[in-house]
């Protein structure tokens, strides 16, 4: 076996966090699924450390993780924010721009 | 040069196919809890990859970090939140779900394809010597040296985020709390008097008393305001019809 | 050139009154009227002071100089705010503030029952001011400062009662005729900056002897444009009739004695340039010439008093201009015409308003008649301008006018012929007309409506009129006496030539003049004073009385060659703006609109279908990478 499946398994995973993205409509669901694409980007990462032979993959791997989680905090709170305003957390029913 | 051993191979063509599987579940269930629970499977996979590829510090911090803090975080928000019609899976924009679908695996077939012709000039070489004094030794040589500055510069970006969650969520009251007194004029000067005495409570004059089972109005109709509007937006409301005597014994027996 | 540091009162006097007046409001009501004539006569004895300094130097130091500040200074081209007084401003000065101050007089009585009076005396200041900066100021860029003061001061006086569309419509019409003259007069301080370098009546009077003759033509003809304009001269005339609108004492001061003679000043101020350039110089006497016959022709056909005595103005300013283009010989009798104008002028429009008070403000003579018995005051002033203006002597007009024609008439050659005998001709319509005035308002019978109740003004009024009428029979006499107002003035004008080949003796012009006076009264006396008079102007007259009623047609041929076309001018630029530039603006809008319109149908509003553009946008990039890397 070959170090590269780890990488097709990232670019499925990757596929269908986008997919996931803009099918599901509710916000926890989409959120949930950029985490899953961006999970995949670090599969690939720590891959790539591996096949290179360095640890700077792993490093930058490190540094998704922790900007990742800042996301989510500010994330959720904006989606809640969303929520107490408008009693919905689908995406669409903020569709404001529109008008 | 890296050899994988048996056991990896094994592993990963055990695992590999679980995590998309649960991935693509995570589309397809109907509710936001399930997601949930299949990424967290999806992330504990990708951390047993993580360890097995070399990155022991990286796979528990998947697991402590992702898996232990933020699905849970992402479980609270959805108890917060609750449940309404987002949940849905039918598509409301028409088209787009081809479209995104066609799209997807377009997208997934050239990416595959184009990982399939990359090359990369030399074999995978392995951590063997990289990791030569421990992987967490060296990652930490790693940054606390070469990326210190990008290390300082993230936890800014840390204790923003976290000033800017307490932003958002700070909600400033622009009227007074109502009082006790004033809900009550509220209720009697109403449009119906119906309320002023309180709402109904669930299960009352019912063979059942639980919070999921509507009271039953004197005509023996079900009390809809009697149910909170949660459990009613889920669906997790009971028939109190149900719950009806099929024949009720009038006769009245003396007690001797 | 001495200077000083008191000249910039005479301008600052009244220039703070109207600032007073205007900015304290209403406040000022009570007694507005009496600051303003005190500050105008302020001004008056400062000129007075200076005119006694001034006889009190050797001639060749009587011009002083002051200056203010620097106004302008862009490399080597400098123009400083400064004034001049000199022998010929100080003439205007004590006119303008004598002759201001007595009509400030005369105002507070006629004004009194006007609610805005506090307004009018405002104006009255602001007009003195800038008329006096405009005489004083030391460059052509200083005088176009008082040249515009004193067209907005005349615009806002003949709008004075705006009330009355007709009289708002009139300071209209005044302000942009004007306006084609201060172009004249902008295009030549251009054309001066361009080819003299300089805009100081200093500088530019020395450059003139090296400048070449087309780029002083040029320069003379534009002054004679701005002249025209400023002074109601053919061919922009017809604004001065419908001045008459403002209230009297304005016509007396501004269309009369002041303001409309700024365009003989400025040709007698710019005498080194029309010097060097005789064909501005013809042009400058054919004006004068034709506006003198234009006016008289229109004064025998007014019935409206102020619109005859407008008349009669443009047709002594048209002498005013006929002298000052007759070089150094005329230059100090157009300004002693002007001067002596300025008395018996201003003393007889002070003498209608006072016919107007007394009659209900009617202005049509053929309503009046008789009024000698019930305004012996106004009658004998009246009449005392009467006899200045014919040129009777021993009174103003007959020293001043008889110089003019008699110059004319040895101005050499065909050219003086003919331009003596329009002057003469002029002189017996004007007699002819004058004394129509006289006749129909003072001497026939009565034909008045009933509810008139003829009677004399009080005593501010007629004490001015009497002070001016005084001026209009000594003046002529005391200018003339020893050349007293010739010699006066060479310093400015330059040195008459003397000797020169004499077609007519004075004498003899004097003789001429009179006869034809006598001919010009005697027909007026017998088709008014005893023929009858009808209270409504006849309609079936002749052609020729019907066209001197509409101005000679100035009106109908301003109307007919730049109104119409204007018109149909902007109108055709309307259309070719509305459908060419605003369509092309138009058609971009539109355009810009439609494919807005079209690609907002992609803006949906949802953050799934911009997800699902970003999907797209990744597969055309990870595709351009797949064929890159084939």
């Amino acid at each position: 076996m070959n170090p590269y499946n780890y990488l097709y398994v990232a670019g499925l995973l990757f596929t269908i966090g986008a997919i996931g993205v803009v099918i599901r409509r509710n916000a926890i669901v989409v959120f949930m699924c950029v985490e899953l694409m961006l999970n995949a980007a670090n599969l690939t990462l720590v891959t790539f450390a591996r096949i290179n032979g360095t640890l700077d993959g792993q490093v930058v791997a490190f540094f998704t993780m922790v900007v990742a989680a800042c996301e989510v905090v500010v994330g959720l709170a904006i989606i809640v924010t969303i929520y107490r305003s408008r009693r919905s957390a689908s995406v669409d029913d903020a569709s404001l721009l529109k008008r | 040069m890296l050899t994988i051993q048996t056991p990896e191979a094994v592993m990963f063509w055990v695992l590999a196919p679980v995590a998309v599987l649960a991935a693509l579940g995570m589309l397809l269930v109907k509710k936001a809890v399930h997601s949930a629970l299949l990424l967290a499977w999806v992330m504990i996979t990708l951390a047993i990859f993580y360890i097995a590829q070399d990155a022991l510090f990286l796979g528990i911090v998947q697991i402590v970090v992702y898996t232990g803090a933020v699905m849970m975080l992402f479980l609270f928000i959805l108890m917060l939140v609750g449940v309404d019609a987002s949940d849905s899976l039918t598509e409301t924009i028409p088209g787009l779900r081809p479209i995104a679908i066609t799209a997807a695996v377009g997208f997934g077939g050239l990416l595959v394809s184009l990982i399939g012709r990359a090359t990369l000039g030399h074999g995978a070489v392995g951590l063997d010597s990289a990791n030569g004094a421990g992987n967490v030794q060296a990652l930490a040589k790693l940054l606390f040296s070469t990326y210190v500055w990008p290390f300082e510069v993230v936890s800014a970006l840390l204790i923003t985020a976290a000033l800017g969650a307490m932003v958002l969520a700070h909600h400033q009251r622009t009227v007074a709390r109502p009082t006790q007194r004033e809900q009550a004029i509220a209720r009697f000067r109403g449009d119906s008097l119906g309320s002023a005495a309180g709402l109904p409570n669930p299960g009352v004059f019912a063979r059942h008393n639980a919070v999921d089972v509507p009271a039953l109005l004197p005509d023996g109709s079900a009390a809809p305001n009697s149910i909170s509007a949660t459990l009613k937006a889920r669906g997790d409301m009971l028939d109190s019809a149900q719950f009806e005597l099929g024949e009720v014994d009038n006769t009245v027996t003396e007690e001797k | 050139m001495v200077t000083s540091t008191s000249l910039v009162y005479l301008i600052a006097l009244p220039l703070f009154g109207a600032a007073i007046l205007l900015l304290a409001g209403r406040r000022s009501d009570k007694w507005g009227h009496l600051l303003a004539t005190a500050l105008s006569a302020g001004s008056f004895g400062v000129g007075l002071y200076q005119l006694s300094q001034m006889l009190s130097r050797p001639t060749a130091e009587r011009a002083i100089t002051q200056k203010l500040f620097s106004w302008i200074a862009v490399g080597t081209f400098k123009v400083d705010a400064g004034l001049l007084l000199d022998q010929l401003s100080i003439c205007f000065v004590l006119l303008i503030t004598g002759v201001g101050t007595l009509i400030h007089i005369y105002s507070i009585s006629y004004m009194s029952h006007d609610e805005n009076r506090r307004r009018f005396f405002a104006y009255l200041n602001l007009f003195i001011a800038a008329m006096l900066l405009l005489v004083l100021g030391n460059s052509y860029l200083n005088l176009y400062v008082g040249w515009e003061g004193v067209g907005l001061a005349s615009y806002l006086l003949i709008g004075f009662w705006n009330q009355k569309p007709a009289y708002a419509t009139a300071s209209k019409k005044a302000f942009v005729m004007n306006r084609v003259g201060d172009m004249g007069l902008s295009f030549a301080i251009m054309i001066s900056f361009a080819t003299l370098g300089t805009v100081s009546f200093a500088g530019v009077q020395a450059a003139s002897h090296t400048a070449s003759k087309a780029a002083l033509t040029a320069i003379g003809i534009m002054l004679l444009v701005a002249a025209t304009g400023k002074s109601a001269q053919f061919p922009l005339q017809a604004w001065l009739g419908d001045a008459m609108a403002g209230p009297t004492p304005v016509s007396a001061l501004i269309h009369a004695a002041t303001m409309v003679t700024a365009g003989v000043y400025l040709i007698v101020r710019s005498n080194f340039i029309f010097d060097a350039a005789p064909t501005a110089q013809l042009l400058v006497v054919i004006v004068g010439a034709i506006t003198l016959m234009f006016g008289a022709l229109v004064g025998t056909a007014k019935d409206d008093i102020k619109k005859a005595l407008a008349a009669s103005t443009m047709s002594q300013i048209g002498y005013m201009i006929l002298g000052a283009g007759l070089g150094p010989a005329g230059y100090a009798f157009a300004i002693m015409h002007l001067l002596t104008h300025g008395f018996f002028k201003a003393g007889m429009f002070l003498g209608a308003g006072s016919v107007m008070h007394g009659m209900n403000d009617q202005v049509d003579m053929r309503r009046y008649g008789a009024l000698r018995k019930f305004m012996p005051i106004t009658f004998a002033t009246f009449g005392l301008g009467y006899l200045a203006i014919i040129g009777v002597p021993p009174f103003a007009g007959f020293y001043s006018k008889d110089a003019i024609i008699e110059t004319a008439f040895n101005a050499g050659g065909v050219k003086g012929i003919l331009l003596g005998s329009t002057a003469l001709l002029g002189a017996a319509i004007t007699a002819f007309y004058m004394t129509r005035v006289m006749v129909l308002t003072f001497t026939s019978k009565e034909r008045w409506e009933d509810d008139q109740h003829p009677h004399e003004s009080p005593l501010l009024m007629w004490i001015p009129m009497a002070i001016l009428a005084i001026g209009s029979v000594t003046t002529g006499f005391l200018f003339t006496r020893g050349h007293a107002l010739v010699h006066w003035l060479t310093p400015v004008v330059g040195e008459r030539a003397e000797g020169g080949k004499v077609l007519l003796q004075p004498a003899v012009v004097s003789g001429l003049a009179l006869v034809a006076v006598i001919i010009g009264v005697a027909i007026a006396v017998s088709k008014y004073q005893l023929g009858k008079v009808d209270s409504v102007a006849p309609q079936n007259v002749s052609v020729f009385t019907r066209i001197a009623r509409k101005d000679l047609m100035q009106d109908s041929f301003n109307e007919a060659v730049f109104m119409k076309p204007g018109q149909a001018l902007t109108a055709l630029l309307v259309k070719g703006d509305d459908k060419v530039i605003d369509g092309a603006v138009r058609g971009i809008a539109a355009t810009a609109l439609g494919t807005g319109s079209t690609l907002r149908r992609t803006q949906t509003g949802f953050a799934r279908s911009y997800a699902a553009f970003i999907l797209i946008g990744a597969i055309v990039l990870i595709a351009a990478i797949w064929v890159v890397t084939q």
